[in-house]
């Protein structure tokens, strides 16, 4: 192992660790096994201008404190934290992992300040995670641009527009692996590797397995580098996997977003305000069930199922500035008609559904912010909050398709960050961090700033370990 | 009537409502939040309201490669100067800020062969070229009269030019003459100015002159404002000397006008002299191009001016003094010509812009 001057990519040397994957977990996990003396290559599957995976999308990150500091407002503990994660996961995490995480989450702001990070107090939008959740300044790819310049001045070695092809494991160890820069095919040997480079959502191949053709209508939220390879390539090599396949974090965005990348300005919060229909102009779900935060993620699905994956929200002048701006305009009407004829749905179906909508909803007192009393009665489905007629133009339409941030299966590992083989044993020397590990602790479901907390937290054991690992074979060598 | 450029920082700013990651950077994100559509009056505002710092632009997930290609400081840019000709008084010199670098170029050197031909006319070769000491050195070559008269004449029609921008300015982002007498507002917006709040970037500095923070910019900025302020007060302390105390220019080095304007001069050489460097070296990739010859000639003209000022000082008791004097009264005038007309009502504008968001941001507290 050579310390201080940092080596070249193509030197004969092999590097002690190589990292594979170019967002938090990565980075986290470069900084830490550069730090701890070892030479490390980063192998970024996207150019430097999308650099930082789904990260470069996020806002910021939840963790431990025992008291208030500088941007959280309050104390956030173990038990609390815990308790929250066991609610959105239902009970499907491995409680020794996430208790594991919520602990090295431990003042995780202070080394991440100390590796460049900024934040800033919540603001007007933000409040409700003002105690939890310690938000970026400038947001993730803010965050992803002050750990790479953090990585370079350490002396971590990067590679952009690396497309990673293959790994070459023998018996649980790896020993080198395939990757392609443009249009050149490199072997690089590494004593250890740390594989970071997410999920598989931005497969619509491998989404197809699971959802069939309707995949071919779904909007990738987040980076378009997600393809999941190397999680194909440790699974196929034996790794365990984690979390159900088929089970992806979808929420309903915009229509029109684009196919990737569209972020967070692609998100409609006027759901729970209006009704929503299908492209048959029914409606088919309760859409004032509970507050839009926690609905926010069953619509994805719902919205899949419907034919072509598509839906409209449609809501009346009365509720147009109730929510967060988004980036499409809507697609305005003066009639119920009219409006069917822009959106393309049958006008007299949509009018009848309307109709029908508007003659169940019982007088009540509106309140956006509680649970109110507004509600339909003898309506399948109903509609079980802010359910008032649509009765004041202009109307307006938004269309839905579901919006994939997520998946969920990933490869198990344990508290060193260890990728698990099939016969249960540790493969030495593989470690992963991040979303290709996240199902081990957040099994289902959705916690703001958690994937984060996971990234930080495993990407530093996997990168502590990973050190330990060559260290430890050097010595006995 | 909407221009490109207005529908461009349209789209712009409802990308970015529906984002809102920038909040913590400036004043225009917390601005833009208090609405759900904007009018081009708002654009004009918020174009005015934004300080260039850039960090917008390397946190934003949109920035270009990506299909939105949000460019929010190079956007603000290129509207703050279709602002500038908007609001320029009077109306027929907004085309002055179509190749304004050439232009205020022009006038400079114009000013100064006017300056040099006139003195060398009237006065004569032996006058400009002789040594003069003591009290009226200065008047020796260029006569009172010649300097005084038509500096207070161009000085008045400058403060009314730029009143007049200013009160444009204040019509067309919505605000009453009752608002402008909202003192707490004044009183906000002064000490923004005064500490340049919003190029430090909620804190660690503007991303200038490439993608890593530094306070750098607001300091060089400091350092020309305060010395343009320094200058200010010393030619005001001169004025007040001379026509007060009848004791006219020049003034030895231990006295007010000649402290105050060393220091402001020192100040400004090496203000604008690193904003020049910065400028040189920046990421061109969120500036506008169209602002850039704009920003230069005022900076170099602001650096060129302080120069002369200074060899003055330093040679006035030679006879190069005739000559140093000459080019300084070239600049001096060249710089006064073009106030109204060029990069200098940034600092109006800017400042009418953070007194209405102290108004509104006082109104949405409450």
């Amino acid at each position: 192992m050579r310390t201080g001057a940092s080596p070249s990519v193509g030197s004969s040397e092999p590097i002690d660790v190589l990292v594979i994957g170019g967002g938090n977990a990565a980075l986290c996990a470069a900084m830490t096994a550069r730090e701890a003396g070892a030479t490390v290559l980063v192998l970024e599957g996207a150019p430097r201008e999308f650099r930082g995976g789904n990260s470069r999308h996020t806002r910021n990150l939840r963790y431990l404190h025992d008291s208030a500091n500088a941007v959280l407002t309050g104390p956030y503990k173990e038990d609390e934290f815990w308790e929250d994660l066991l609610r959105v996961t239902g009970g499907k995490t491995n409680e020794d992992l996430a208790r594991v995480t919520i602990r090295a989450s431990n003042n995780v702001g202070a080394w991440m300040e100390q590796h460049g990070c900024k934040f800033q107090p919540s603001m007007r939008g933000t409040l409700h995670l003002s105690r939890t959740n310690a938000f970026f300044l400038g947001g993730g790819k803010a965050l992803m641009n002050a750990y790479y310049l953090t990585a370079e001045r350490l002396g971590v070695l990067i590679q952009y527009d690396a497309d990673v092809r293959d790994l070459a494991i023998v018996d649980g160890h790896f020993v080198s692996a395939t990757y392609e820069t443009a249009g050149v095919a490199r072997t690089v040997e590494a004593r250890a590797v740390v594989v970071a480079s997410g999920g598989f959502q931005a497969n619509i191949d491998w989404l197809r397995e699971y959802w069939g053709e309707a995949a071919d209508n779904f909007i990738i939220r987040g980076t378009p580098f997600d393809k999941g390879r190397m999680l194909r390539v440790l699974l196929d090599n034996g790794a365990q996997s984690v979390g159900d396949p088929r089970q992806c974090h979808a929420v309903a965005i915009d229509a029109r977003a684009p196919k990737f990348d569209g972020g967070i300005v692609t998100r409609l919060d006027c759901v729970s305000f209006g009704i929503v229909v299908n492209r048959d102009a029914v409606r088919f779900y309760d859409e004032g069930e509970d507050f839009w935060p926690k609905r926010y993620a069953i619509w994805g699905r719902l919205v899949a199922q419907q034919s072509d994956q598509i839906a409209y929200s449609i809501i009346d002048a009365k509720s147009i500035d109730l929510f967060m701006p988004s980036v499409f305009p809507p697609i305005e009407a003066q009639s119920i008609r009219e409006l069917a004829e822009k959106l393309e749905l049958d006008p007299d179906l949509l009018e009848k559904t309307v109709e029908n909508f508007n003659a169940a909803t019982r007088p009540g007192t509106f309140d956006a912010g509680e649970l109110d009393d507004c509600v339909t009665e003898g309506l399948t489905p109903p509609k079980s909050h802010w359910a008032r007629p649509l009765d004041s133009p202009p109307f307006y339409g938004y269309p839905l398709r579901p919006g994939i941030t997520f998946t969920y299966l990933g490869v198990a590992v344990n508290e060193r960050a260890q990728v698990i083989l099939q016969d249960g044993t540790p493969a030495p020397n593989i470690f992963a961090a991040g979303e290709i590990m996240s199902g081990n602790i957040l099994g289902q479901g959705y916690m703001a700033g958690f994937g984060m907390t996971i990234g930080t937290v495993f990407g530093r054991i996997a990168g502590k370990e990973a050190v330990h690992h060559v260290i430890d074979n050097l010595k006995g060598s | 009537m909407s221009s490109t450029i207005l529908k461009e920082a349209d789209r712009v700013m409802t990308i970015c409502n529906a984002c809102r990651y920038c909040e913590g950077f400036c004043a225009v994100f917390p601005a833009m939040e208090l609405r759900r559509t904007f009018s081009d009056e708002d654009l004009k505002y918020l174009a005015n309201l934004c300080h260039n710092c850039r960090d917008c632009y390397y946190a934003c997930q949109y920035a270009p490669p990506h299909t939105f290609a949000l460019n929010v400081p190079r956007t603000m840019a290129e509207l703050r100067l279709e602002t500038y000709r908007e609001y320029s008084w009077p109306h027929a010199m907004k085309s002055f800020f179509q190749n304004n670098g050439l232009l205020v170029a022009l006038i400079t050197a114009l000013s100064v062969v006017t300056v040099s031909l006139l003195t060398l006319l009237f006065q004569g070769h032996d006058v400009v070229f002789g040594t003069h000491t003591g009290a009226g050195a200065f008047y020796r070559v260029i006569p009172y009269a010649a300097m005084v008269v038509p500096f207070m004449a161009l000085a008045i029609f400058v403060l009314i030019s730029l009143w007049k921008g200013f009160a444009t300015q204040w019509r067309t982002v919505g605000g009453t003459p009752q608002e402008l007498k909202h003192w707490p507002a004044h009183r906000q917006a002064i000490w923004d100015v005064l500490r340049l709040k919003y190029l430090d970037g909620g804190g660690y500095g503007c991303n200038y002159p490439d993608d890593r923070f530094s306070m750098i910019r607001r300091y060089l900025h400091h350092a020309v404002f305060y010395g343009f302020m320094l200058c200010l007060a010393s030619t005001t302390v001169a004025f007040g000397y001379d026509h007060l105390l009848h004791r006219p220019a020049p003034y030895p080095f231990w006295s007010w006008p000649v402290l105050l304007g060393t220091l402001g001069g020192l100040a400004l050489l090496a203000g604008t002299g690193g904003l020049l460097y910065l400028k040189r070296q920046m990421d061109r990739d969120p500036a506008a191009p169209e602002t850039l010859d704009m920003d230069m000639v005022f900076t170099v003209l602001l650096f060129l001016t302080s120069l002369t000022g200074l060899l003055l000082l330093c040679l006035r008791a030679t006879p190069l003094m005739g000559t140093l004097l000459i080019v300084h009264i070239g600049f001096v005038l060249g710089l006064f010509i073009s106030m109204p007309y060029g990069k200098f009502v940034h600092g109006f504008y800017r400042y009418g812009a953070l007194v209405k968001n102290a108004i509104e941001q006082a109104r949405e507290n409450n």
